[in-house]
């Protein structure tokens, strides 16, 4: 199979690799960038395991192929927190327990940062509705969406120190 | 001690790395020279393999190895059984890879090794398996009949039969008394329909042959349990395998197996040298991880005119799949003990007949058979008092145990220690608004609304905490139920945490902490919770069943204990007191009656430096403790469904849900708020979405998520949650369990509100899950029969 050149920002780093065109975009961040960040939990493109942000879109990563992503900006969970601050969303979802064993948690913030960006101010259906395409199978969703509220309400904020959220002081 | 954590909603230690993508998750790993599996499986459900043809794949670009069955066939052993429930219980033999037949659709049949798992995928479609196609048994009610066989060979479908008879067992009356002088008799079959656990992150194996030890790491919920059986079953001294758990996401009794997948990738890593890593696919998890539930419940209620219950009978068919797996064969039997629920049954009788079937193994899943009987004695006594024109939850006060009961002896043969469901039951009936919704109810019905109002009861009770050794001794289970910790002290008194408890989501390392900075005054910052690596965690039972808390985690107080007393010599020694004076609180010993103290830090520090030691006193505070609990725990709680069901679509929807369950003491209110709140959703799911649907050939259909209905968010709704709380007696803490509370309680919950919104309009029961289109056919099967005006 031809290979091709792609040049693709992933978390603000830009690389060029020579990839085979059936690479799926999921594959290229996992197994070509070492960004296991981002996971895999279905080959059906129903679980939402793999959302990234495209041109801060949200994507299932698992549907498109990495060439696609050619000339393009990535966002990937690894790439959220800034300046050693985690994202709202980050921070919510730890302060809101809205994970257990947290398979589901970046695409679910991923997804959850592309629904505040189209939608600031969600209903609670508004949320649910929005994170349809990501499943979770521990939380039962009710904190999910309480964390995903309270970045909208503004009652998390940016700003905890990356290293404060274990409790390691 | 004081109690300060304890109880505290802490934030969880694991969140940090989870959160921000910096996750160890079996398939995120890779070592120097790693080489990847895929796996060829049978499409077929039942055949004999007449040959394979493995050339091709074998000089696909990229490939190491392909092995066969009989390549393997000296060395892969038989997957284990570890719970022959009767002497005489029958299995077929296991292999990991498929040797001349294979049994259902998606066993494996043939390995391939590759340098990439893309390579490797690519020569799957190059193995040529021919298969001689055989008859196929599917449904549990011709398997019994044992005219199609799933495994010839055995000349039988049924495993085992096993049967409790509290007449014979001495802990009640005989049941046929209580069925012939039944002034009632309610008689019901329930189905439990094949679920499939779902864990998010697919099973994954890397296994590293390179060094001293074999090193497996796996997305697994037993580690320890995983070490001793891949070596008896593969062969190899267990002190030469080393089994690792990283993060794990989520298991919910899925991965509570060994699996053929492991055994296979520790035969490649064998065979090639080099280390192997087999990641499934989703596709491959829906078909060959094990499924649960799978059951045909045959229910005889007796009660008296006024309602008091006088016997239960219970007959079981219980799906075992094409394989018995590792626990399989007692799942139905942890049901047979709570079939009597919270109740006051005088006479109870319970047979079990587990059967072999065409379709993917079955095994625990979350609740593992107490789910399946709350399910049917729920459901039954709403029949009761449907069929005595009683409101359900006056009948269930007429029977259940009231709290100065306890501790209560039950017709199944255990001893409750604790609970209090009037108090539960009347917590939720306030937060449910249970007399406005029951008006609201009979409105809607008078004015014939196509929205019909349901309300559905249900309260449980379970036993949590597998398990004490002997009770699991006297039920033929091969292990112990006991567990393990090690509480050890560094030099600055900060303290590393051992458990052989293996969280995969639920919070240990957060929740541990909490329990050993109580007990010995350390900041919970300053305290680790280590697990999961059988090298660092040498002794454990793992996670599964409720029971790392109360098994597990009073392992961990025990174990704290031992340092205290330990200390406690040493610091007698340093302010040269008697060890009997000697007192130790809020991380500082003191001599009675005198301002003296020292710090749980100085003592950690001074035996460390051991420059001055009391006479024989070993430099060392570390303790371990194993436990083995006395009783189980025996959680409860009382939840209320209000369901709308649009009559003319069959669209079932959860108005309100709420739940109060008493798990006694809690340790940290976020995390079994969030157990809560999983357990429910699973529960939910059953009742209402999922099942395994295979067809007539064997072939799964549901094999995928667009078919296999994980709920979503839009798909459930915002709970009410709520607890009393009624210590446990049979441990240090009070501390009950609470992984499966959510998923016991809550089926019955929904299918009692479902039938209760559309019984008035003359449907009498609908499998799960209550689909729309299974609600609306019931709906019009009722209106021909002539049910509604
Ligand atoms: S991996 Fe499931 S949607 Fe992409
Ligand atoms: S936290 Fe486990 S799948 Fe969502």
């Amino acid at each position: 199979m031809a290979s091709s050149k792609i040049t693709v920002e992933v978390d603000n780093v830009s690389y060029t690799d020579e990839v085979e065109p059936r690479l799926l975009l999921v594959q290229y961040l996992r197994e070509r960038l070492g960004k296991t960040g981002t996971l895999i939990g279905c080959d059906t493109t129903n679980c939402g395991a793999c959302t990234v942000h495209l041109d801060g879109v949200s994507v299932k990563s698992c549907t498109m192929f990495a060439v696609q992503a050619d000339g393009h900006k990535v966002t990937t969970i690894e790439g959220m927190a800034t300046d050693g601050k985690l994202h709202p969303l980050q921070q919510a979802f730890h302060q809101c327990h809205a994970l257990q064993c947290g398979f589901c948690t970046p695409g679910m913030i991923m997804q959850s940062a592309s629904l505040l960006s189209e939608n600031p101010h969600p209903t609670e259906q508004e949320i649910r509705d929005g994170l349809e395409g990501n499943l979770c199978r521990c939380t039962g969703y009710q904190n999910i969406v309480a964390a995903v509220q309270a970045v909208a309400d503004g009652t998390v904020s940016a700003g905890s120190n990356e290293t404060e959220t274990a409790g390691v002081a | 001690m004081t109690v300060t954590e304890v109880g505290k909603a802490r934030l969880r230690k694991e969140d940090a790395h989870l959160i921000t993508g910096r996750t160890r998750y079996t398939d995120n790993l890779t070592l120097p020279g790693t080489l990847h599996l895929a796996l060829v499986r049978s499409p077929f459900a039942h055949a004999k393999i007449t040959s394979i043809d493995t050339s091709e794949a074998k000089s696909s670009p990229g490939v190491v190895a392909v092995l066969t069955g009989a390549d393997v066939a000296d060395k892969q052993g038989s997957l284990p059984n570890v719970w022959p429930i009767t002497a005489e219980q029958k299995a077929p033999a296991h292999p990991a890879i498929a040797v001349d037949t294979v049994a259902f659709a998606g066993e494996v049949v043939a390995c391939i090794v590759a340098r990439t798992a893309a390579a490797a995928r690519d020569a799957v479609e190059l193995v040529d398996v021919s298969y001689e196609e055989l008859p196929v048994v599917l449904d549990l009610e011709e398997a019994v009949k044992d005219e199609v066989l799933a495994h010839p060979d055995l000349g039988t479908n049924i495993s085992a039969t096993w049967v409790y008879d509290s007449g014979t067992a001495g802990s009640g009356k005989p049941i046929a008394e209580a069925l012939e002088g039944a002034e009632v008799l309610i008689e019901r079959t329930y189905y439990q329909q094949r679920l499939i656990p779902a864990f998010m992150e697919p099973r994954s194996v890397l296994v590293d042959p390179t060094g001293e030890q074999l090193t497996v790491w796996s997305a697994t919920q037993i580690p320890h349990i995983l070490r001793l059986l891949l070596a008896l079953t593969l062969g190899i001294p267990e002190s030469k395998v080393r089994v690792i758990a990283p993060d794990v996401g989520g298991g919910f009794g899925g991965k509570l197996q060994v699996t053929p997948e492991e055994a296979i990738t520790v035969l490649a890593a064998r065979h090639t040298g080099k280390p192997c890593k087999y990641t499934e696919t989703r596709s491959e998890s829906l078909m060959a991880a094990h499924h649960g539930r799978a059951q045909v419940q045959k229910v005889k209620l007796a009660a008296t005119k006024d309602g008091i219950v006088t016997g239960l009978d219970i007959h079981l068919l219980a799906d075992m799949g094409a394989y018995l797996g590792l626990v399989a064969s007692g799942v139905p039997i942890l049901g047979a003990f709570m079939y009597n629920s919270i109740y006051k049954f005088p006479a109870y009788r319970f047979e079990c007949t587990n059967l072999f079937t065409n379709k993917a193994w079955t095994d625990a899943y979350r609740g593992a058979g107490r789910p399946e009987a709350t399910f049917a004695i729920e459901r039954t006594m709403d029949e009761l008092a449907v069929e005595l024109n009683m409101d359900p939850l006056e009948l269930r006060k007429k029977n259940w145990i009231t709290h100065e009961e306890f501790p209560f002896a039950t017709v199944a043969g255990l001893e409750y220690d604790s609970g209090n469901y009037e108090a539960a039951t009347a917590k939720a009936e306030e937060l449910f608004g249970y007399d406005e919704l029951r008006a609201e109810q009979a409105r809607r019905r008078e004015a014939n609304d196509p929205v019909q109002l349901g309300i559905g009861i249900s309260t449980y009770t379970e036993m949590c905490g597998l398990a004490p050794s002997r009770v699991l001794g006297a039920l033929r289970y091969v292990a112990g139920g006991w567990d393990h910790a090690q509480v050890r002290v560094l030099p600055t008194g900060n303290i590393e945490v051992v458990t052989g408890t293996s969280a995969h989501g639920q919070g240990h390392e957060t929740a541990w902490s909490q329990l050993v900075a109580d007990k010995l005054g350390v900041a919970f910052e300053n305290i680790e919770v280590l697990h999961g690596d059988t090298h660092i965690s040498q002794r454990g039972m793992d996670t599964y069943g409720s029971r790392s808390l109360v098994v597990g985690g009073m392992a961990v107080l025990a174990a704290a204990d031992k340092v205290i007393a330990k200390a406690k010599v040493m610091a007698a020694h340093m302010m040269e007191a008697s060890e009997e004076d000697i007192e130790f609180a809020e991380g500082k010993f003191s001599v009675k009656g005198t301002e003296q103290s020292t710090s749980f830090g100085d003592v950690a520090f001074a035996t460390f430096a051991g420059h001055d030691l009391p006479e024989g006193f070993e430099p060392n505070l570390d303790s371990e403790a194993t436990v083995d609990p006395d009783n189980f725990s025996f959680p409860h709680g009382t939840h209320f469904a209000a369901i709308e069901v649009d009559t003319e679509t069959g669209e079932v929807s959860i108005r309100k849900y709420v739940c109060v369950d008493d798990v006694g003491v809690v340790v940290n209110p976020l995390i079994v708020e969030g157990q809560v709140h999983g357990g429910l959703a699973q529960g939910i799911a059953q009742a209402l979405y999922e099942e395994a649907v295979h067809d007539e050939t064997g072939t799964l259909v549901t094999g995928s998520f667009v078919d296999y209905l994980v709920p979503s968010a839009p798909d459930l709704p915002h709970f009410t949650t709520a607890r009393t709380e009624t210590p446990a007696t049979t441990n240090q803490l009070g501390a009950k369990g609470v992984g499966e509370a959510g998923t016991i309680a809550s089926t019955p919950a929904i299918v009692n509100g479902v039938l209760d919104a559309v019984r008035h309009l003359g449907v009498k029961d609908i499998n799960m899950p209550c689909s729309p289109s299974r609600v609306w056919a019931a709906l019009e099967e009722a209106k021909t029969a002539g049910g509604v005006q």
